[in-house]
């Protein structure tokens, strides 16, 4: 199969529907060959992004582009992408091979021809032989990768999954990840990657573009997105996090001094600027010690054994902390006075 | 662009042969037997659009011509925003203009004073629309898709666009043109100029609206009859309905199988058959009546002819009906709402009456409507039963076949049983909206329905068991009634009715249909044949605009589809004749005007199924399709059309069957060579011969009961494989699929 991969870019897409705005001036980039998800809670308009990449809907104004053409009012059967839906929309009357070569007869190939690029398309999702089984014969697993070849065996310009795992198991949900994320490292093509599930987004992209309420929140490597949160809301949507209030004392190099509740640490600057601010702290980067008595004091009000670790809920004077603890042989119960104190990793200042 | 220019290029070929290859207006002897071949394209009669203005003078039409010289001019235009314009306008123009015109100038000149004042009187006028207007009119209805979709309407797809505007074109031409013209025929004289008299003569008759029968008088006016007897006879089947549907669901009565044929007699039963048996049963000749005369010396009264007869056939014929309805509403109210209600300490009767009945409110409010309309709509047992006492749909026949032949006069009584079954649709829709109780919701609802409180569930027994043997007993006398001799005189068998309508002769070694009823036998099943895959195909298409696609009007759409299924048959026929008698579309004494009228008619069925079947489709099927680079045609063909095939079987089955046993519209639109076998039982009933009809009505009912057997059979047979090879994997999609693979 050869590689195709097409850029994409929006250009100051606006997308109403009546009086409700969707999407509100979105402009972003796709790199060529690479996997970008869009991440956001439901109701962010990433879905609705898709969905005008693939010409389901029309933008009320602004331009679209793939591969460097203006696709903006094209309809989708004559775009240059394929999509994986979320229900797979396997065409439940045909069986999988030819569900596989239903786009290539489409496209205007003779049937022979259709059916052998179909039959290669099925092996390369590794469902060689499965070909004359109908969609309800075939597992949920097996489903989504003939879903997967069928929107390959195009070659398509763009590659675009809704939400493609949501109808798996957690198991095979991991597995088939690895699976789609290999797939897209080997023939290099350009992804476009709809999701709500942050874990999912880390472990697949490039790139994460997180949407919020019709916009970009942030956009970035998943490592920046984890590590340097724009906003509250990255902070807590990427990895969860609990944003306390903090005094930045003093900004020397790429380090920064930070005073929580009277409690001093350092942690990466990332061109904070002395003053009033908010930190991003992990749920295991807070350690707990039984005290009476210290510098950031807490109380225990809530704790639940989950085998590899306790997760706790403390009151301090900075508010609720949530803490992951991974020490199971001490457990704390509930209304144990506590230090809390912080680790090297896992805290960030959020930037402004 | 080149496919786009494709189209455009069949298009404007289409409208070139319109032009210059058929004749242009309607011919005497009929478009198919191609006798004008001979005289085309000189003579005037036969003569193309094209000769038609310059030879003939019929000059007007050259506007048609400007028309198509418009979009030939946007085939060459480069701009597809200008092009789509000059299309659309072309279109839209061309069609408006063609509707004009036919409108405005008649066999004799302007048909409009107001045309006549501002272009002067024409010499001459102009025939029917023929083969080259009707051919040329669906062109410009393309042409306006073709333009809209150029401008990108419907996200630019010509398909879609193209399948909307012809379904609005058909509505309008075949629905809403015929109850337009009648209205008009009210205000109307038979050389067709306006008068007020007949309209208001009609209006205040007091054999109408007289309300005599209230103050101690005779009787009251026609219309306060029908409309109580649709009342009562609305409330009668669906109460017994509901009684039917609660014994079949709730109870453990042991002939639930037997309960579920009942629901397809109503479909298979020609309307009028019920009132044949019940007068064989209870007419002054009937077995009852001489039993009871004989035994108790009861006089045999005429009692049965009246309101109370006509009451009793039409609960007997639309009982079945209410209970297919409510036996879905039955079902459709979730246990664990009773068994919610039962867990709140309410016992079974508390249950019952606080929050199942309440539940099932919208659905029996559905029911009520359709026996009302059925009963206002019912023509054949008023016919047989009715005796003087005639109900709106006999009266509107009478006034135009009878002796007093006034075409006002059935139009006024037309729009008031209009009146009457539009109000009934309107109310029901405001009423029921907001009250949506659906309980069928997509989660899994495990628990079972409680059973009925023991006194209502003994009562309900009381009801449905007597007359499920009184429905036994009369259509028993259906199936027996053609083998007796004279019916009342002599009651001994013979065979000789069958042998009078069917009977089959060799001479000369070929085979000879001798029996009277083979002709109108065998064009019902050519015409019922001909509009089966007709109504399919319109009935589906107009589902999946509706479901699939979002365009201006759509909900407006939708209702008027939907409340074209409340008019009446007597009115579409009454209109249809009024409408297709001149010009400009003249189709009386055709078939095509019977298969239009059934096409028309039946089609809110086959929306509705189709929209039921369709709205379970997931929309991401489409919106796969279309991403694999299919146009939306190949969409609907290869992944629609295959996974409607339920419903496509239904719809087929349903319009083949209704085209069969449908008489009210029928009734006004046969003719001696087109005859249908149910006006033609009607003939026979109104010479007396009963034998005869009944012989042949039990012989339809055999038929169709074949046919919908033919097909459950092979339905039901697909089934018992899908439950062999994938039992357990339950998706609303399966019996679908499964269907597709033994196919």
């Amino acid at each position: 199969m050869t590689t195709n991969a097409g850029s994409v870019t929006f250009q100051n897409v606006r997308k109403s529907f009546g009086s409700f705005t969707a999407i509100h001036d979105l402009s972003l980039t796709v790199e060529p060959g690479t996997l970008v998800t869009l991440l956001g809670p439901s109701g962010c308009g990433k879905t609705t992004t898709l969905r005008m990449l693939a010409g389901l809907e029309h933008p009320t104004s602004g331009r679209i582009l793939i591969g460097g053409k203006d696709v903006t009012m094209l309809p989708a059967n004559e775009r240059d992408v394929s999509m994986v839906f979320q229900s797979y929309a396997l065409f439940p009357h045909m069986n999988s091979l030819d569900n596989v070569a239903y786009g290539l007869e489409s496209s205007g190939l003779p049937r022979r021809q259709a059916r052998q690029k179909a039959e290669h398309g099925l092996e390369l999702v590794g469902l060689a032989g499965m070909g004359g089984r109908l969609p309800a014969e075939l597992s949920g697993g097996q489903q989504q990768r003939v879903a997967v070849a069928r929107a390959l065996v195009l070659e398509p310009q763009v590659l675009l999954l809704d939400e493609p795992l949501s109808n798996l198991d957690a198991r095979l949900r991991r597995r088939v990840r690895t699976e789609i994320r290999e797939l897209q490292q080997r023939l290099q093509f350009t992804a476009v990657y709809v999701t709500h599930d942050q874990d999912e987004a880390l472990a697949v992209s490039d790139q994460i573009i997180v949407m919020k309420d019709g916009e970009i929140a942030q956009q970035g490597s998943p490592r920046e997105l984890y590590e340097a949160p724009a906003s509250p809301f990255i902070a807590d949507f990427i990895g969860e996090a609990n944003v306390v209030p903090c005094e930045v004392i003093d900004v020397s190099g790429n380090e920064a001094t930070v005073s929580i509740e009277g409690l001093q640490h350092i942690v990466p600057a990332r061109g904070a600027r002395p003053g009033r601010n908010q930190l991003a702290v992990r749920p295991s980067a807070i350690t707990l010690e039984p005290a009476e008595t210290a510098a950031f004091p807490g109380r225990i009000s809530h704790a639940a054994y989950l085998g590899d670790h306790i997760e706790y809920e403390a009151e301090t004077s900075g508010g609720t902390l949530f803490i992951v603890d991974p020490s199971v042989d001490r457990p704390l119960a509930p209304g144990t006075r506590v230090a809390i104190g912080l680790k090297n990793r896992g805290i960030a200042i959020i930037a402004q | 662009m080149n496919n786009r220019n494709r189209r455009l290029d069949v298009v404007l070929a289409l409208g070139l042969a319109a032009m210059v290859l058929v004749p242009w207006y309607r011919i005497e002897k009929g478009f198919y037997a191609f006798s004008w071949l001979s005289d085309f394209p000189g003579e005037p009669e036969v003569a193309p659009g094209f000769l038609q203005i310059f030879l003939h003078g019929r000059i007007w039409l050259i506007a048609v011509l400007f028309a198509f010289g418009l979009a030939f001019a946007a085939r060459l235009t480069v701009d597809p925003m200008l092009r789509g314009k000059m299309l659309a306008i072309a279109g839209g123009f061309g069609v408006t203009f063609l509707a004009l015109q036919g409108l405005a100038i008649g066999m004799t000149g302007f048909t409009w004073t107001i045309s006549e004042k501002m272009f002067g009187p024409l010499a001459d006028g102009q025939p029917s629309m023929g083969a080259g207007a009707v051919l040329s009119a669906i062109c410009f209805v393309l042409m306006f898709s073709l333009g809209l979709a150029e401008r990108g309407v419907m996200r630019g797809d010509a398909f879609v666009v193209a399948t909307i505007s012809m379904l609005v074109f058909l509505v309008a031409v075949f629905v809403f043109y015929p109850i337009g013209s009648m209205f008009i025929g009210a205000f109307q004289d038979f050389n067709g100029s306006v008068n007020f008299d007949g309209f208001s003569r009609n209006i205040v008759d007091p054999s109408i609206w007289s309300f005599d029968c209230v103050i101690g008088g005779a009787r009251c006016g026609v219309a306060w009859r029908t409309l109580f007897l649709a009342i009562m006879t609305a409330a009668g089947s669906t109460t017994l309905g509901l009684a039917f549907a609660l014994v079949a669901t709730r109870t453990r009565f042991p002939f639930k199988k037997g309960l579920r044929l009942l629901t397809i007699l109503p479909i298979i039963t020609p309307p009028f058959v019920i009132g044949l048996a019940l007068t064989l049963l209870f007419g002054r000749a009937g077995i009852v009546t001489e039993g009871l005369s004989s035994v108790f010396g009861i006089e045999p009264n005429r009692w049965l002819y009246g309101l109370t007869g006509i009451w009793i056939a039409q609960v007997l014929s639309f009982t079945p009906i209410s209970f297919l309805v409510l036996i879905g509403v039955v079902e459709g109210v979730s246990p664990s709402m009773e068994e919610a209600s039962q867990t709140l300490r309410a016992d079974r009767w508390r249950t019952f009456w606080r929050i199942s009945l309440p539940l099932m409110k919208p659905g029996l409010a559905n029911a009520f409507l359709i026996g009302f309309i059925e009963s206002m709509a019912d023509f054949g047992n008023p016919l047989v039963l009715g005796g003087s006492h005639g109900v709106l749909s006999t009266e509107i026949f009478f006034a135009v076949v009878g002796s007093q032949n006034d075409p006002a006069r059935a139009a006024v009584l037309a729009m008031i049983l209009l009146g009457f079954t539009l109000s009934a649709f309107l109310a029901q829709r405001i009423w029921l909206s907001g009250k949506n109780f659906a309980t069928v919701t997509g989660k899994g609802d495990s628990g079972a329905h409680i059973a009925l409180p023991r006194p209502l569930s003994i009562g309900l027994h009381m009801i449905v068991i007597p007359w499920m043997i009184f429905t036994l007993v009369v259509y028993g006398m259906i199936l027996f009634g053609g083998f007796v001799k004279t019916w009342g005189l002599d009651n001994s068998l013979t065979l000789a009715h069958y042998a009078k309508a069917f009977s089959i002769t060799f001479r000369d070694g070929s085979l000879v249909w001798t029996g009277v009823a083979w002709n109108s036998f065998w064009t019902t099943m050519e015409i019922a044949l001909i509009a089966a895959p007709l109504t399919a195909a319109v009935g589906l298409a107009t589902a999946y605009v509706i479901v699939r696609q979002k365009f201006a009007g759509r909900e407006l759409f939708e209702f008027a589809l939907m409340m074209s299924f409340a008019i009446p048959g007597t009115v579409i026929g009454i209109s249809y004749i009024m409408a297709f008698n001149l010009p400009p579309l003249e189709m009386t004494g055709t078939a095509l005007i019977l298969i239009a009228c059934f096409v028309f008619r039946n089609m809110p069925v086959g929306v509705r199924g189709g929209i039921a079947a369709m709205s379970q489709l997931d929309k991401s099927l489409d919106e796969a399709s279309m991403t694999l680079r299919a146009t939306s045609f190949r969409t609907a063909r290869k992944i629609i059309l295959p996974l409607l095939r339920p419903a496509t079987t239904a719809a087929l089955v349903y319009s083949f069957v209704r085209a069969i046993t449908s008489i009210s519209a029928v009734v006004f639109l046969v003719s001696a060579q087109y005859n249908m076998a149910t006006s033609y039982i009607v003939g026979l009933v109104e010479n007396g011969e009963y034998g005869v009809a009944i012989a042949y009505s039990s012989m339809l009912i055999v038929v169709m009961i074949t046919v919908i057997t033919g097909f459950q059979l092979l339905v039901g047979e697909r089934r018992l494989r899908r439950e062999n090879r994938v039992s357990g994997l339950a998706k609303p999609i399966l019996p679908v699929l499964s269907e597709e693979k033994t196919a």
